[in-house]
C-alpha cells in the first residue's frame, strides 16, 4: 500500500468565522483506495474535500499541512477530478456537452480538438448517456438531473485523473438514479484504478462502495477505519448512534402495534 | 372510514414543445387516521398530485371527495373555510416561509385566519403548539431563517396542526434532514397521528422512510399508480417493476468481506 498523502494538523477556518470548519490532527490517504467521508450537515465534509483538491475559497485560512507523496500537489482538472452535489456547479450551461467533456483532454492530454472530441464521445458513452454522438452537441439543460451528473463525471474524468473527489453527487437525485450512479462510479474507479474520495451523509450508501470510512463531526475526525470494522465494531458513541438511526428496509416500523 | 377518495385524476402540463402527462387516471383512497405512503422516482407525478389535492393548481379531470365535500368544486368562502382541514408540510427549504417571518408569526397566520381566538389566546396557543412539537416558547420571536433545518420542520408541523386538520400532505418533508433529526421528526409525526387521529399522505422516494410511518404504500410511475397495498407487502413482495426497482435501490448497510 502506497501512501498518497498525509494530512497533519489541518485546520481550515472560513472568513470571519470564530471556529475552524475542519480540524484534523492526522489522516492518511492510500493510493488507489476508496475512502468515504461521512458526517451530518456542517460536519466539514465539503471543506475536507475542497482542501484536498486545492479548491478552498481564497478567503479561507488553511493551517497545517497536506503532504503529497508526488513531487507536486495534484492539479485539479488534470490529476484530480471533482464532481459536486449540484451538477450545475460542475457544468457550464452555455457550453455543449462535447466542449466540456473534451476540454480536460485537450488541455492536459495534448489532444487536438478532433481527437479530444472522439475521446469525449467514448467517455459520454461509458457513463451511459444514450446516443452519445448527438449528446456531444446538446446543452446540459437538455438532460435530466441524473444524466447531468453522469456528464459531470465524464467531464471530471476527461484528463484521466488518478484521483476522483465526488461530493454528495447523488443527494439531489432519486434513489433509483442514485443506485445507478454509484454502480457507475464503482465500475469506472475500478477500471482506471483511481483513488476515490466519496463524500456522503449516507453511511449505508458509503458502505457499498468504500474500503475505508472517515466519520466527521463538528469538523473533527470521530473515527476512521476499514468499512467492515467501523460498521461491526464502531469505536465511538457517535458512530454507533449514526448507524442506529440509519433506516433500512428491514428497520422496524414506528407505527404502534406493528409486529416485526 | 374513508377520509379521502381520489378518482381518475388527470393532469397534463403544456410547456415548450411537448405536453407532459403528469397524472394519468390516478385513483386512491385514504382512511381517517391512517398513513398512505406515496413512492416513485423523480418525475413520476407525486408532487403534482399533492399540489392538486391542496388546491394549489387545478386538475384537468377526475374527482376528489374529502370528508363530506366534492373537494375540487369548492370555491370562495367554502374553500377558504374547509382548507383548515387539509394542511401541508413540504421539504425544508426556506422558500416555504416568508424569509422575514418570525417563528411566532408563522404560527399566528393560520390561527388568525381559521380560529376565533383573540390575540392573547393565540399567543397561548402558539406556545402550546411549539411545546407540542418539542420547541421552546422563547423561539417564537426568532426569525425563521435563524433556526436549524430540523427546528424549521418542527415549525412547519406546528403550523400544519394549528388548524386541527384531518389530513396533512407531506412532500419529501424529511428528505433534507440528517438521519438523527429525521428519526425524531418521524417519531413526532407518528405520535401526533395517534393523539389527534390525523391522516397523512406521505410522499417520499425513500422506501425505508415510508416503511417507518406508512400503513399502506402506493407506487407511482409515469403518472400512474402501478401498485398499492399494505406497506410490508409492497416492500417484501413488490409486484410492479417500478416498486421492485425502488426496493432494490435502497442502500443496504453491507459488510463486505
Ligand atoms: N464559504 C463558507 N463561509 C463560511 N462558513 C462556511 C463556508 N462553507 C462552509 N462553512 C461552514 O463550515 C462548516 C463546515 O461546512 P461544510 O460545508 O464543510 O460541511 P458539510 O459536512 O459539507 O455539510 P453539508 O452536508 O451540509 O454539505 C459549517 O459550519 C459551515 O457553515
Ligand atoms: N410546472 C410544470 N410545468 C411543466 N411540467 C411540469 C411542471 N411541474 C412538473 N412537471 C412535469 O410533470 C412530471 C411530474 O412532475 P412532479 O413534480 O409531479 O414529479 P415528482 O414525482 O414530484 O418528482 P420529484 O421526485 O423529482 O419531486 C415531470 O415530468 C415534470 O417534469
Ligand atoms: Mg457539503
Ligand atoms: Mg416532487
Amino acid at each position: 500500500m502506497t501512501l498518497l498523502c498525509r494530512m497533519l494538523n489541518l485546520r481550515v477556518t472560513y472568513h470571519r468565522q470564530a471556529s475552524a470548519a475542519l480540524d484534523l490532527s492526522a489522516l492518511d490517504i492510500t493510493a488507489g483506495e476508496r475512502l468515504a467521508v461521512i458526517g451530518e450537515s456542517g460536519s466539514g465534509k465539503t471543506t475536507l474535500a475542497r482542501a484536498l483538491a486545492g479548491l478552498l475559497p481564497e478567503t479561507a485560512r488553511c493551517e497545517g499541512e497536506i503532504r503529497w507523496t508526488s513531487e507536486m500537489p495534484p492539479q485539479p482538472g488534470r490529476d484530480l477530478g471533482f464532481v459536486f452535489q449540484d451538477p450545475s456547479s460542475s457544468l457550464n450551461p452555455v457550453l455543449t456537452v462535447g466542449e466540456q467533456v473534451a476540454e480536460g483532454a485537450r488541455q492536459h492530454l495534448n489532444l487536438s480538438w478532433s481527437q479530444a472530441f472522439r475521446h469525449a464521445r467514448d467517455l459520454v458513452a461509458s457513463v451511459g448517456i444514450p446516443d452519445p454522438d448527438s449528446a456531444l452537441n446538446a446543452y446540459p439543460h437538455q438532460f435530466s438531473g441524473g444524466q447531468r451528473q453522469r456528464i459531470a463525471i465524464a467531464a471530471a474524468l476527461s484528463a484521466r485523473p488518478s484521483i476522483l473527489v465526488a461530493d454528495e453527487i447523488t443527494s439531489a437525485l432519486d434513489m433509483v438514479v442514485q443506485a445507478q450512479l454509484v454502480a457507475l462510479l464503482d465500475e469506472l474507479v475500478r477500471q482506471a484504478a483511481m483513488t476515490l474520495i466519496f463524500v456522503t451523509h449516507d453511511i449505508a450508501l458509503a458502505s457499498g462502495l468504500a474500503d475505508r470510512l472517515v466519520i466527521l463531526k463538528d469538523g473533527r475526525l470521530v473515527e476512521c477505519g476499514a468499512t467492515a470494522q467501523v460498521l461491526e465494531r464502531p469505536q465511538s458513541d457517535y458512530t454507533r448512534a449514526l448507524i442506529a438511526s440509519h433506516r433500512t428496509l428491514s428497520s422496524r416500523s414506528l407505527l404502534p402495534g406493528s409486529a416485526e | 372510514m374513508t377520509l379521502l377518495a381520489v378518482s381518475s385524476l388527470t393532469k397534463r402540463y403544456v410547456s415548450g414543445t411537448r405536453p407532459v402527462t403528469a397524472l394519468d387516471d390516478v385513483s386512491l383512497t385514504l382512511d381517517r387516521g391512517q398513513t398512505l405512503g406515496l413512492a416513485g422516482v423523480s418525475g413520476s407525478g407525486k408532487s403534482t398530485l399533492a399540489r392538486i389535492l391542496l388546491r394549489l393548481m387545478p386538475a384537468d379531470g377526475g374527482m376528489v371527495r374529502f370528508e363530506a365535500d366534492d373537494w375540487l368544486s369548492l370555491s370562495g368562502r367554502d374553500l377558504r373555510r374547509r382548507r383548515a382541514r387539509m394542511q401541508m408540510v413540504f421539504q425544508d427549504v426556506l422558500g416555504a416561509f416568508n424569509p422575514r417571518a418570525t417563528v411566532g408569526s408563522v404560527l399566528d397566520d393560520p390561527l388568525r385566519i381559521h380560529s376565533p381566538l383573540k390575540e392573547r389566546d393565540r399567543r397561548t396557543e402558539i406556545a402550546a403548539l411549539l411545546d407540542r412539537v418539542g420547541l421552546q416558547a422563547a423561539l417564537a420571536t426568532r426569525s425563521i431563517r435563524d433556526v436549524s433545518g430540523g427546528q424549521r420542520q418542527r415549525v412547519a408541523i406546528a403550523r400544519a396542526i394549528a388548524t386541527r386538520p384531518s389530513l396533512i400532505v407531506l412532500d419529501e418533508a424529511v428528505s433534507a434532514l440528517d438521519v438523527s433529526v429525521r428519526e425524531t421528526i418521524l417519531r413526532l409525526l407518528v405520535e401526533l397521528q395517534q393523539e389527534r387521529g390525523i391522516a397523512y399522505l406521505f410522499i417520499s422516494h425513500d422506501l425505508a422512510v415510508l416503511r417507518a410511518v406508512s400503513h399502506r404504500i402506493a407506487v407511482m410511475d409515469a403518472g400512474r399508480i402501478v401498485e398499492c397495498g399494505p406497506a410490508g407487502d409492497v416492500i417484501e413482495r413488490p409486484r410492479s417493476d417500478a416498486a421492485r426497482s425502488l426496493v432494490a435501490a435502497v442502500p443496504r448497510l453491507v459488510i463486505r468481506g
